[in-house]
């Protein structure tokens, strides 16, 4: 790349717009500034790219312009004849063949370059959700830590109640953090339908598939926050699923895992006792509102038909272990996803109890995480 | 010359029914091409309502005018209006007037078929738009229908599916009717390469009809069944796959384009050298590169996968395959501008339309070049390139030369001349408003702004707010068009049987307006 490397650079002078890009200001005409060799060799490509195109359709319209200024009926231009010629359209065949192999070779190169997950550092799966990114640490430092993240803009922000902050809908509650200079392998998958992970500073978009499991990489250069989008139409809130990623040095990468490790061991601790119905329905509405409340809506009216009403539902007010396995396991063919995945013993046994105690709907029953625990092993 | 003979029926028929009888019942291909452009206008009228909603919701970031839920419906229908209401049968309708006046023959081969096929428009039309009436609205998962976010939608996109279903058939029947009638109903003499471009043009469009859009209604079919019918084509769980939709569809997806934009090089290749006043530069090359560019369009639909991870190897396959449709379609630019190279041009509204066409839709050609490097696809796939990109070869190709058809043939339609300062007026306003709405929307798509979505980050806001003064300034361009045709079928100056001095063709040895019957006699071509 070291050709294209120095035309883009000298390009630069060329494009003011692209000048005109502040260091560290956000992209605005062209992409973004890469942090991996592989977003900076897609963004070099680009450059090169877009300089031969320029060149020939600078060529081709000056030719088109000339006549279209000088030979004019109203300047008294008279009509040529001539309307073949064999040699010239040879020419023009082979020429631009030749100027796309050039243009192929170096992408040749970067296409196999990403698709080289071998020898990775660290192994994260990320599944989509509507309408938001789960996080596995499968293999490496960290190995074991699981989060769930989501928009953190408050609505009122959406709305037009409040005003926009900096980050406004590229911020996360619990963002991803990765260690500088590793190579970070991501497994894609999706529990519901096909969304894609995309952060443009590291070059890697990558869908992801229900029922596949697909990948990419990135080893990115410099700490910082790295924020991209779902770029995979998933439905309603698709705009409202960001990727927020903290680069960090290997020591504070150490520090984040230990205060994980710290955090899950006390959940650990927690998930197996009895819980009072207070403590279900308090943990059960917060649940509810990051999970359900996006289909469900607040008031359990749903939005029928595709999201139905659970104020009411035949299979809230039925039986527990029923209402367990829809929730762990999901609906095929509908949009209720399972959540086994993404939320503990307690968060199920929680948010089942609240619904089954909110709205119109009093059991007065509570659902114990043993419960659920139960319900795991049955499948 | 068999099939030339006039149906004995249509000489009863002649001139008894009138009123609405007469537009239902009708066979002759100059009513039903009318009555294609007319549905097409209206089509594209409120796919551009649509789309001015979509604009004024992303004119600021925030949600203002519609909700997320809406914003959806209205990107998915834009596009599959857009697509299936308003350009395919618009092309369809040029081909109806124009292809046997351009051949020399007396109507279109089946012309009670060709009725049933536009009559089955307005229905698909009535289901697609009356989908936002239902129960939880229209679709809301993009034109491309990709599953399973299209099992999950609710009943109106059934009503799609049905619409395309039948919209399928149309295009089918319609298409098969044109092939039929230029293979058998060319005058005597008129050999297959001294045919005039449009119709080499529609000839290859209208094998691709019949090869894609079964693949099409297949693919739409098995979202049905999907849905309804317990089966799992496009679910794992049950053994199925999401992205083997995606093959299907763009399977059909890919040559669509070529549906859409192959007619409009004819028209633009008719208008070129008529204003040139200088023969079409390698006539037998066009005719040569729209062949291959109709053989490679089966064979690179991935292109629009690249970010599903395939394996490498069909990432390099796919991207080599579309870098190579580049060639032709730039032969194609190049004859036209040897066309004009000391040609002795005027700039009256036809051809300035079609020089407007070359230019911008050569921009749509280079960033298509650029989207087929598979790495820096990825970084823009589903963004605001890739609908830069489109719109620059849709819009600006394909719209564009219907409207420089439209300026050309409105002539012999109506027997009056358009208006020269409105039609330059109407090019003038649509071309500064075109690239005001779209070129900005490069920088988003490089910058990372996603397509699809009803709010977005702060720094996208001022290319989003220029883009919507854009397109409101686009749309209510278009009302001068609707102006120009009502004033010119309404009178005007009357129009000579060939009035445009450097056009040839037999469509201008009939007079203007073309009478209710022509060649009823076959002409003889030298
Ligand atoms: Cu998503
Ligand atoms: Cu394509």
């Amino acid at each position: 790349m070291g050709l294209a490397a120095r035309i883009a650079a000298s390009t630069l002078l060329l494009v003011p717009a692209a000048a005109a890009q502040a260091q560290g200001a956000p992209a605005r005409y062209n992409l973004q500034t890469p942090v991996t060799g592989l977003a900076e060799q897609i963004h070099d490509m680009h450059t090169l790219m877009l300089v031969i195109c320029l060149v020939i359709f600078v060529g081709v319209f000056g030719v088109m312009f000339w006549a279209v200024i000088h030979h004019r009926r109203s300047r008294g231009a008279v009509a040529a004849n001539f309307h073949e010629n064999t040699t010239v359209e040879i020419a023009w065949t082979v020429i631009p063949v030749l100027i796309l192999l050039g243009m192929a070779w170096p992408a040749t190169k970067t296409v196999i370059a990403m698709k080289d997950t071998s020898e990775a550092d660290l192994t994260i799966k990320a599944t989509g959700y509507q309408w938001k990114w789960g996080y596995d640490y499968l293999q490496g430092e960290g190995e074991g830590i699981r989060l769930l993240s989501s928009l953190s803009t408050p609505r009122e922000q959406i709305e037009g109640g409040a005003a926009k902050g900096e980050n406004y809908l590229l911020e996360v509650d619990n963002p991803v953090v990765v260690p500088v200079g590793k190579k970070v392998r991501m497994l894609l998958t999706a529990n519901d339908v096909i969304h894609s992970w995309w952060v443009p500073a590291f070059g890697v978009k990558q869908d992801a598939i229900p029922g596949f499991i697909r990948d990419g990489w990135f080893r990115a250069d410099k700490e910082g926050v790295y924020r991209g989008n779902c770029a995979e139409l998933c439905g309603r809130d698709h705009a409202f699923m960001p990727i927020e990623v903290h680069v960090v040095s290997a020591e504070k990468y150490a520090a984040w895992v230990a205060e994980h490790r710290e955090k899950a061991a006390g959940a650990a601790a927690d998930e197996a006792r009895e819980w009072s119905m207070a403590e279900l329905m308090t943990r059960g509405e917060q649940v509810f509102g990051t999970i359900c409340a996006a289909c469900h809506q607040a008031n359990g009216k749903g939005l029928p038909p595709t999201f139905p009403p659970l104020d009411g539902s035949q299979v809230v007010l039925g039986d527990k272990a029923g209402q367990i396995d829809i929730v762990l396991h999901g609906r095929p063919n509908t949009a209720m996803a399972p959540f086994g995945g993404a939320l503990s013993d307690a968060d199920v046994a929680a948010v089942i109890t609240y619904t089954r105690n909110s709205w119109g709907n009093h059991t007065g029953e509570a659902v114990q995480p043993a419960e659920v625990k139960a319900g795991r092993n049955k499948s | 010359m068999a099939a030339v003979i006039p149906d004995p029926l249509d000489h009863h028929h002649h001139h008894a029914p009138s009123g609405l009888m007469r537009w239902l019942t009708t066979t002759n291909h100059k009513d039903i091409g009318t009555m294609y452009l007319i549905f097409s206008f209206v089509m594209f009228l409120s796919g551009g309502v649509m789309a001015l909603t979509i604009r004024a919701e992303l004119f600021q970031p925030g949600l203002q005018v519609v909700q997320p839920e809406f914003f959806n419906q209205l990107t998915t229908m834009h596009g599959l209006v857009m697509v299936f209401g308003a350009i395919m049968p618009a092309f369809v309708g040029f081909a109806n007037w124009q292809i046997p006046l351009m051949i020399g023959a007396s109507d279109m081969a089946f012309a009670r078929m060709n009725n049933w096929s536009f009559w089955l428009l307005p229905p698909a039309a009535i289901l697609l738009l009356g989908s936002f009436f239902v129960p939880g609205g229209a679709t809301a998962a993009g034109w491309t229908l990709y599953a399973p976010l299209s099992v999950q939608m609710g009943m109106g996109m059934d009503f799609a599916i049905f619409a395309i279903h039948i919209m399928g058939l149309s295009s089918i029947m319609g298409a098969i009717n044109i092939v039929v009638t230029i293979l058998n109903m060319r005058a005597p003499g008129m050999a297959m390469m001294k045919m005039p471009l449009f119709c080499w043009t529609w000839l290859i469009t209208a094998y691709l009809l019949i090869a894609v859009m079964p693949v099409l209604a297949g693919a739409v079919t098995m979202i049905l069944t999907d849905r309804h019918f317990g089966t799992s084509f496009f679910n794992a769980a049950g053994g199925g796959d999401p992205v083997m939709y995606q093959h299907i569809f763009w399977f059909f997806g890919h040559p669509e384009v070529y549906i859409m934009i192959l007619p409009a090089f004819g028209i633009v290749s008719q208008i070129i050298p008529a204003f040139a006043r200088k023969p079409l530069f390698g006539y037998a090359s066009m005719v040569y590169a729209t062949a291959s560019i109709a053989i490679l369009s089966f064979v690179v639909w991935a292109h629009h996968m690249f970010a599903t991870g395939m394996p490498a190897v069909g990432q390099l396959y796919f991207m080599y395959a579309t870098m190579l449709i580049a060639v032709p379609t730039g032969v194609k630019v190049f004859n036209w501008v040897a066309t004009m190279w000391r040609g002795s041009l005027s700039f009256e509204p036809p051809m300035l339309w079609a020089t407007g066409f070359i230019f911008v839709f050569t921009i749509g050609g280079f960033t298509g070049l650029i989207c087929a490097i598979a790495p820096i696809d990825i970084q823009i796939h589903d963004t605001y390139y890739v609908v830069a990109h489109f719109h620059y070869v849709l819009v600006a190709g394909s719209l564009f030369a219907l409207f420089a058809g439209a300026y050309y043939w409105l002539p012999k339609w109506t027997g009056h001349m358009p208006s020269d300062r409105l039609g330059k007026l109407h090019f003038w306003c649509s071309l500064v408003f075109f690239n005001v709405t779209f070129f900005p929307m490069h920088f988003l798509g490089l910058a990372g702004m996603p397509r699809r979505i009803p709010d977005y980050a702060l720094q996208f806001t001022d290319f989003n707010a220029l883009a919507t003064i854009g397109a409101f300034g686009f749309g209510l361009s278009q009302l001068i068009f609707l102006a120009v045709v009502v004033k010119c079928a309404r009178g005007g100056k009357p129009a000579a049987a060939k009035p445009w001095d450097g056009a040839e063709g037999l469509e201008w040895t009939v007079p203007s307006p073309a009478p209710y019957h022509t060649f009823e006699e076959a002409p003889l071509v030298k």
